[in-house]
């Protein structure tokens, strides 16, 4: 076959909605099927990280962060809500007397969603046009969005009374009153959950088509060339790297509503980095590919810990060394070269 | 070294044909500057303590082509570095049309009509011919700009022009990073004539270039040389001689002489300094 | 009255002498640590994530030297210590080499790809420890001479074990500066790090030198390793607690400069111990975090890099 490289992306952006859409949702029973929808979310993430690292040379292990935010944001409407009229029970627990006044704009469904969409935008990209105006290196941000993940971490799991704790915020039941947790409800969250994906993946591929996405690969492989032409490299970079955390963001929110519960670990350095691979072993170059490779590399992971518990992060770790070493553009760069697609 | 030679050129200027990007309206802050389109004073520049650059005074006229030589480590790159904000002078001034140069940033100065082309060809080698020069147009620098950016017939017929010019016309769609090493300087040339800069610094332009190439470049840059003013740094004095109209010879970090090729050549410090040429 | 005064004074005087020497042992403890880190990142730029989990291999190692000698050489336990040290570093050394050999060297220039497959070395290793070892925690027996303390007055009382780490952290940190700085092979490497190509023109094995860098990282955070079984058992995860504060102090001293980590060890180690002070555990750790993070914004080469010419 030979296939122009527009041509391979189109059919690769049809065969995901053909898979999301029609496949998946027929052939799985509702178990299965809210498994897809977990790591679906955090393809969002995946997506992200094909913007940043993949097309701009950003690497951050710290999309934990962002991803935990929108994850707690949407966990503490839903707890509210599944509380209400009372506190919730953690808090009752931890001796918590009154409702503390950041838990309080989360009562609405309203701020809850305009949260998970607008807070990162100020947060990303003031810290991410602060360290890139210094010219920082891209080592030292990947250790610096490490650094920020652990904090965060340590600071949740340390206001137990607030957050949860290392138990994170769970047991939820309705989201405005439409139960969440029957067959009907948590497939309803998935036709939800692949309408914002897909509409995400056709926004990156857009914009990766623009000449905003060559600017991206320039600024990945000769930034001081872009600057001498003129560009505010610090600005761009900032942009995608906000991007990519509205996107992380939004996963987070789909997780909480698929998986019933959110944690601290999702914020973690372990769980950054996991995203990162998922990224990495469908293609850091394709966003459809990054989709494929969270479902895949999710799979396995649910796979192997039922039934080989111990090889899991035998699993994960040779994965790592694989993709980097073997295939650093991913499995999508694999179908690329079995279909002799023209680059 | 007067300004005789300058102001000639300068008058001469003014009545050029029509350049290769659109004529040059006379900027009205060169003539606070008495038409020098780049006034350096004291410029100093220092790494742990050694001086790259000491105490330079120097001066560029509107539309003049100078070219400055001088030995290895004279500092003659970093003083490009310094004009161009790729590196901050330790002390002293640099004033562009009036505007002082050394407190903005690099991306700022080439938004100003400061251009820059480096020692080894700085291009994406990534991208086609074409992609090099688009992005080199300086009214797509915002990030919405770029993201809605749409190639229109003027675009294009633009960057078919600077193609032109820079003998690169029949290779648009090849991948930049597959040319030989004289076109690549070539196409970077061409990105500062997309840039539509007002002063180009050239740094060793025919570098590794053969005897035909070196003639060719002599050719393009004069021809560019209408209505722009560019800073020439090169090793090859035949080159130099087909070209300058002055010259400013470093050493050591300070100016050593300046003037005509033949006046710099006969100049007795200079022979000291180069042994020979 | 007078005589209260005096005592509390001494009472006081002694509490200050006690945070000043917790100071100083985590300043060693934090410098051993980081000391193999800044020869590996420091002079050939290579990201080893998975250095905690070889300072976990020298505490393994540790580990089955004493069960060893308790079984097979127990007349001989007061002396182990020094045969596991010794162990943990030859051990771990070995395995550097090979791993820079078989490994590491595929990924130099890509110093991002670097830290994701060692990333994954780390998994695999620590998977490794849990599947040999077990999860649970392991410790070793306390060699008897250095338990209990050293009582100098009698509101002064310093640990010996601790002691003893400042002194062998002191030794180590005297070798390997000697190793660098006054001996031929020191200069060789020295030489390979700031400039590879002519190094190789005049005749120096660039790729042996590399591997022996590296090895000696390793060695060095087997000692570490074997070292911190003194002071907390081990277990799969350990490594993991031990990489980050590594990394943090390597990049804030500065990454290219022994004296830079040194430098470095010592000013995270006071902040650390006088914020423990005023605050509770965690929240010191994020203060200093953060305290760290602000820095490197302003001098994002670290506190002791120099200026270079591009």
């Amino acid at each position: 076959m030979n296939i122009s490289a527009k041509q391979g992306e189109r059919f690769a952006h049809a065969g995901l909605a053909l898979l999301l859409l029609g496949l998946l949702p027929l052939a799985l029973g509702p178990y299965w099927l809210n498994l897809v929808g977990k790591y679906l979310a955090f393809s969002f993430v995946a997506v992200g990280i094909v913007l940043a690292w993949g097309y701009c040379g950003i690497l951050s292990l710290g999309q934990g962060v962002f991803f935990g935010f929108g994850g707690y944001a949407m966990a503490m409407f839903l707890k509210l809500e599944a509380s209400a009229p009372e506190l919730p029970d953690f808090m009752v627990w931890s001796s918590v007397e009154q409702l503390p006044f950041w838990w309080e704009p989360y009562s609405s469904f309203g701020v809850t969603l305009a949260s998970i969409f607008l807070v990162p935008i100020p947060v990303a990209f003031i810290f991410a046009y602060a360290i890139f105006r210094k010219r920082v290196s891209g080592v030292y941000f990947a250790i610096v969005t490490i650094a920020l993940s652990m904090t965060l971490v340590v600071l949740n799991i340390g206001q137990q009374g607030e957050t949860g704790g290392a138990n994170g915020i769970t047991d939820f039941s309705t989201l405005l009153g439409f139960d969440i947790i029957n067959d009907a409800g948590k497939k309803a969250i998935y036709w939800v959950e692949v309408g914002l994906l897909l509409a995400a993946t056709t926004l990156a591929a857009l914009l990766l088509h623009s000449r905003f996405g060559k600017l991206l690969i320039a600024v990945r492989d000769r930034e001081d060339r872009v600057r001498f032409s003129g560009f505010d490299t610090a600005m761009i970079k900032a942009f995608i790297f906000t991007v990519s955390a509205v996107l992380s963001s939004v996963g987070g929110a789909m997780f909480a509503l698929q998986a019933g519960l959110v944690t601290p670990s999702l914020i973690g350095a372990v769980t950054s980095v996991e995203l990162v691979i998922y990224a990495a072993v469908g293609g850091r170059l394709s966003v459809v590919g990054a989709v494929v490779g969270a479902l895949l590399v999710g799979f396995t992971k649910s796979y192997l810990s039922e039934h080989y518990p111990e090889t899991w992060l035998f699993f994960l770790g040779a994965m790592f060394i694989f993709v980097v070493w073997v295939l650093p553009n991913g499995l999508a760069d694999l179908f690329r070269k079995i279909l002799r697609v023209k680059a | 070294m007067d300004n005789a030679l300058a102001t000639t050129s300068f008058a001469v200027a003014s009545q050029r044909p029509e350049s290769i990007a659109a004529s040059q309206p006379v900027n009205a802050k060169s003539t606070l500057m008495n038409g020098k389109i780049l006034s350096i004073e004291a410029l100093t520049v220092s790494f742990d303590g050694f001086k790259a650059v000491d105490g330079l005074d120097m001066s560029i006229d509107e539309n003049e082509l100078r070219v400055v030589i001088g030995p290895n480590g004279a500092g003659k790159t970093t003083l490009l570095d310094m004009i161009c904000g790729k590196t901050k002078p330790t002390s002293g001034s640099i004033r562009f049309r009036g505007t002082e140069l050394s407190k903005l940033s690099d991306y700022q100065i080439v938004r100003m009509g400061v251009g820059r082309k480096f020692q080894t060809p700085s291009i994406y080698e990534d991208l086609t011919v074409a992609e090099n020069l688009e992005i080199s147009i300086p009214q797509v620098h915002g990030v919405w700009a770029s993201i809605f950016f749409r190639r229109t017939k003027e675009v294009r017929e633009r960057i078919a022009y600077v193609a032109e010019e820079i003998m690169l016309k029949d290779h648009l769609r090849m991948k930049s990073g597959k040319l030989s090493h004289g076109q690549k300087q070539w196409l970077e040339i061409g990105m500062l004539l997309m840039q539509d800069s007002d002063l180009m610094l050239l740094d060793e332009p025919v570098a590794g270039m053969s005897p035909r190439e070196r003639e060719e470049t002599a050719e393009l840059l004069k021809r560019i040389a209408n209505g722009k003013s560019l800073v020439v740094i090169e090793h090859d004095m035949d080159f130099v001689r087909s070209i300058a109209k002055k010259v400013t010879v470093l050493h050591q970090g300070r100016l050593l002489s300046e003037g005509s090729v033949e006046e710099v050549q006969n100049d007795p410090r200079v022979i000291e300094v180069y042994l020979g040429h | 009255m007078p005589t209260t005064s005096i005592k509390e004074a001494i009472v006081t005087f002694g509490i200050l002498v006690m945070q000043l020497f917790n100071g100083l042992s985590l300043f060693t403890i934090l410098l051993l640590m980081a000391l193999g880190l800044a020869i590996v990142f420091g002079l050939m730029g290579v990201i080893n994530m998975a250095h905690g989990e070889i300072m976990a291999m020298g505490a393994y190692t540790t580990y089955l030297t004493a069960s060893f000698f308790e079984r097979h050489l127990p007349g001989l336990m007061d002396v182990y210590l020094f045969v596991a040290i010794l162990l943990a570093f030859c051990v771990t050394f070995a395995f550097g080499y090979l791993l820079e050999r078989g490994f590491i060297r595929w990924f130099y220039h890509r110093p991002l790809d670097t830290l994701l497959a060692t990333w994954g070395l780390s998994l695999i290793l620590q998977q490794t420890y849990r599947s040999v070892f077990g999860a649970q925690e392991v410790s070793v027996p306390l060699t008897a001479w250095l338990s209990g303390a050293w009582e100098p007055t009698e509101s002064i009382q310093l640990p010996l074990n601790r002691i003893f780490i400042v002194a062998l952290t002191i030794l180590v940190t005297l070798g390997v500066w000697l190793i660098l700085h006054k001996t031929r092979w020191g200069l060789r490497a020295r030489a390979v790090t700031q400039n590879r190509a002519m190094s190789s023109a005049v005749g120096i094995d660039t790729n042996r030198v590399d591997a022996l860098i590296f090895a000696l990282g390793s060695g060095l955070a087997g000692i570490a390793g074997s070292v911190f079984t003194m002071v907390g058992s081990t277990n799969p995860g350990t490594g993991q607690l031990y990489i980050v504060d590594s990394f943090i102090v390597v990049v804030f001293g500065g990454v290219a400069s022994l004296l830079g980590t040194a430098a470095s060890s010592f000013l995270i180690a006071q902040m650390q111990t006088t914020l423990e002070y005023l605050m509770s555990g965690s929240m010191a750790k994020v203060a200093i975090l953060l305290l760290v993070i602000t820095v490197l914004y302003f001098r994002p080469n670290g506190l002791f890099a120099s200026k270079v010419r591009a």
